[in-house]
């Protein structure tokens, strides 16, 4: 299970991010979406999805073991976690976002919701 | 308060004080946001007598109130101010992410007063808010300046700027974003310039309130499903609105040499096939839309390569068929020179070919371009005269003052084949085999544009040539159409793929927790048609009518070849389109709103405002039309 990018596919639209965050948060705010789009504008002229892989790098660097996997997803435990952000830099795709309003760091769940409003095919559900 | 963010802003641009306050409840509600927040203010604040380019002209910034929110394209945001190529209210909305960017910093609303004393620009981060410096912008094209503000304070922020054009008080000069996104009618760049204001940059991290997330969140969900396998979907992602320059001609729709045909025999060299296989590096949308119809594009020409989101189809008309240019590296090109310079492509694509066509007929020769020529589809002498107008140099001078204000100088009847209406440069629809449509354009409130009513469709349904029973259908349209642009929504998703007004009025009351319907959403949009119409009266002296008559060329020259070869309208017809389209609205014969509808519309105020003027119009013998405006969607092309 995880979200293929088809970086040539993606138009910016930012519909995941919006999605995202209403699922996530009972609000429209991208910012705290747990994905990102590239933008290179004017040239060459080019968007690209960065999402979460799941790869482990976060819990691997959390000094506090607040991160923790289930069935191949991280998670972060908001208990444990002492906010020190130690995980955003470890992340190896800049897929891990600090919103003021928010007290642990924003990370994907792998809901698909981004998936499921996509329609240029840039992030693919792959189960 | 629901669906707004909340909060307005005040500048003074000439004191640099920044006053904000709670955006009032009651206007907020009455208005909706973009053009009707635009046309309330512009009618209260800015003196009849105020010179556009002047200190008592207002520049206004406001996105609505479905921007930003969870719905079909809620990507737009407002400009507005008096224009100084129509002299009457103007709004331009742009796409792309500004709307939403500034709703996300807590800002509905922003309005520029009077002038800066050294170049500015607005800086906006949530609570921060400050002008800064930008003499170091300063003369800079607007995609130059847009990347430049990116660098210096970060990819994330959306930038609105003028170019050149705009700082030189082009009358069409347009305000651009996104790279190529533009509020681009009505020469809202010009004013930006006056007030040396050289851009906007906003990035906001708060949530917009939404009244009831989850039922908005399930019904866009739907709609993104429903219109997903929509059989103009996949079209409209591959060519965008591109897509049309061949129906178009096929409808002896597209202009030619400066309207002088409806049919341009080598659109196959300038359509959308054209443009995607040649210059497309990337599909682009705005905000919030899953159809993305641009198509960001590298230009070759010469020995230069640029990259421009478009051309899109009215660039493709104006620059394309209407300049006769026969390569869709010129046409994009020439939409990249109109975006840097910073001027509007329609009308900029229309200035050219008018001059294009002075050239030919003599009106101006080889010694006023200072050796230059002015030929047909040639992209250096395009490139030659667009210099000269965004710098107002030589013969730019006269160009710049938009086609009316050019012919008015040239004189030597170029006045009959200035394509414009009440100063603007009208979009790229040849229409004297479309009734309808020319009436669209001869009544538009802010000149010839097409947001405010497109009917080509109507005319095709109703029949080519037939006069009469079309003019309440263009009334449906003007409240229908720039309703969109009130609530700052994209169209498209309505024209296109069959979403519903009253899904939009489902959207708007899950958003703000009215109870609102589509018939008061029509009715607002009717009484800002109204106040924005009795505006310009008194700006621009009545009777109405004088100024809704078309550019002669529409009933004196008959389509030289295409499918609507020999057709031509005649004054009857246009006089009897007219007198139709008024008594559907409930104006008098000469086309003044009458006291009768503007007090049911609850203008009251504007009843004295027109008395003063000796504008009122005359009581009608049976009264107002109960209904005005007479639906008839207009098919999906």
């Amino acid at each position: 299970m995880k979200i293929k990018v088809n970086k040539e596919a993606c138009s910016g639209c930012r519909l995941c991010r919006q999605i995202c965050t209403i699922y996530h948060f009972d609000e429209i705010n991208p910012r705290k979406a747990a994905l990102r789009i590239e933008a290179q504008f004017p040239t060459p002229g080019s968007f690209r999805p960065w999402v979460c892989t799941q790869c482990g790098k976060c819990a691997e660097a959390c000094p506090e073991q607040a991160i923790y996997e289930r069935e191949g997803i991280y998670f972060i435990d908001k208990d444990k976690c002492t906010r020190c952000l130690i995980c955003v830099d470890a992340c190896p795709f800049n897929v891990m976002f600090v919103h003021d309003d928010v007290d642990i760091p924003i990370k994907c769940d792998y809901c698909f919701k981004c998936t499921e409003v996509c329609n240029t095919g840039a992030i693919v559900r792959i189960d | 308060m629901y669906g707004f963010a909340g909060q307005m802003i005040r500048i003074n641009l000439k004191t640099g004080d920044i006053q904000k306050r709670l955006l009032p409840e009651s206007f907020a509600n009455e208005w909706l946001g973009a053009r009707g927040m635009v046309a309330k203010i512009l009618y209260d604040e800015v003196p009849r007598n105020a010179d556009p380019l002047g200190r008592e002209n207002k520049l206004i910034v406001a996105p609505g109130v479905l921007t930003g929110t969870f719905v079909a394209a809620g990507s737009k945001c407002g400009f507005g101010a008096i224009s100084p190529a129509t002299n009457g209210h103007a709004d331009a909305s742009v796409g792309g992410h500004i709307g939403p960017e500034l709703k996300f910093a807590g800002y509905d609303l922003i309005i520029f007063e009077d002038i800066a004393t050294e170049p500015v620009y607005l800086f906006i981060e949530d609570d921060m808010v400050e002008l800064r410096p930008a003499k170091h912008l300063w003369g800079k094209g607007s995609l130059d300046t847009e990347k430049q503000l990116k660098d210096e304070l970060g990819e994330d922020f959306e930038i609105a700027t003028i170019g050149p054009a705009g700082e030189n008080g082009v009358v069409f000069a347009c305000i651009t974003h996104d790279f190529g996104r533009n509020a681009g009618r009505c020469g809202v760049g010009a004013v930006m310039g006056s007030k040396k204001l050289k851009a906007i940059a906003v990035k906001g991290t708060r949530s917009i309130p939404v009244y009831d997330l989850k039922s908005l969140t399930a019904q866009t969900e739907a709609i993104i499903q429903r219109t997903k396998p929509h059989p103009n979907m996949a079209p409209w992602q591959k060519y965008g609105t591109a897509l049309f320059v061949g129906w178009s001609n096929d409808q002896a729709a597209f202009p030619a040499k400066n309207f002088q045909s409806s049919y341009y025999e080598d659109w196959p060299s300038i359509d959308g096939e054209r443009l995607v296989k040649e210059c497309k590096v990337a599909d682009k949308a705005c905000f919030g839309c899953w159809m993305n119809c641009g198509k960001y594009s590298r230009a070759k020409v010469k020995d230069r390569e640029v990259y421009i989101e478009g051309p899109e189809y009215e660039t493709i008309a104006l620059i394309g068929g209407s300049c006769a240019m026969t390569s869709i590296h010129d046409v994009a090109y020439g939409n990249y020179l109109c975006d840097n310079l910073g001027m509007d492509t329609i009308s900029g694509g229309s200035v050219v070919a008018f001059a294009m066509e002075c050239y030919e007929k003599d009106i101006i020769t080889k010694e006023d371009l200072n050796g230059h020529e002015l030929r047909w589809g040639n992209i250096n002498d395009f490139e030659f005269l667009m210099n000269k107008i965004a710098y107002q140099e030589g013969i730019g001078k006269i160009f710049a003052r938009g086609t009316k204000g050019a012919a008015e100088l040239l004189g030597k009847d170029s006045i009959k084949f200035a394509m414009q209406q009440k100063g603007l440069e009208s979009s790229g629809y040849e229409s004297r085999w479309a009734p309808s449509m020319l009436l669209s354009f001869m009544t538009a409130d802010i000149g010839a544009h097409h947001n405010r009513s497109w009917s080509i469709t109507v005319d095709m349904e109703l029949g080519r040539d037939e006069i009469k029973g079309k003019a309440p259908v263009v009334v449906y349209l003007q409240h229908i159409r720039p309703l969109f642009d009130t609530l700052s929504i994209c169209r498209l998703f309505w024209g296109e793929l069959d979403v519903m007004p009253s899904e939009y009025v489902e959207s708007l009351n899950y958003v703000t927790g009215w109870k609102t319907t589509e018939e008061e959403l029509l009715r607002t949009s009717e009484k800002i048609w109204n106040l924005t119409r009795a505006h310009y009266l008194q700006r621009n002296g009545g009777p109405g009518r004088k100024h809704d008559m078309p550019p002669a060329r529409y009933y004196e020259e008959p389509v030289p070849n295409g499918p609507a070869k020999g057709k031509v309208l005649t004054l009857e017809s246009v006089n009897a389109m007219l007198d139709e389209y008024y008594e559907a609205r409930g104006w008098d014969k000469e086309g003044n709103p009458t006291a009768e509808l503007l007090q049911d519309l609850g203008l009251d105020y504007v009843v004295k405002d027109l008395k003063k003027i000796g504008q009122l119009g005359k009581p009608l013998p049976g009264g107002i039309p109960k209904v005005r405006g007479q639906m008839l969607k207009p098919k999906a092309m």
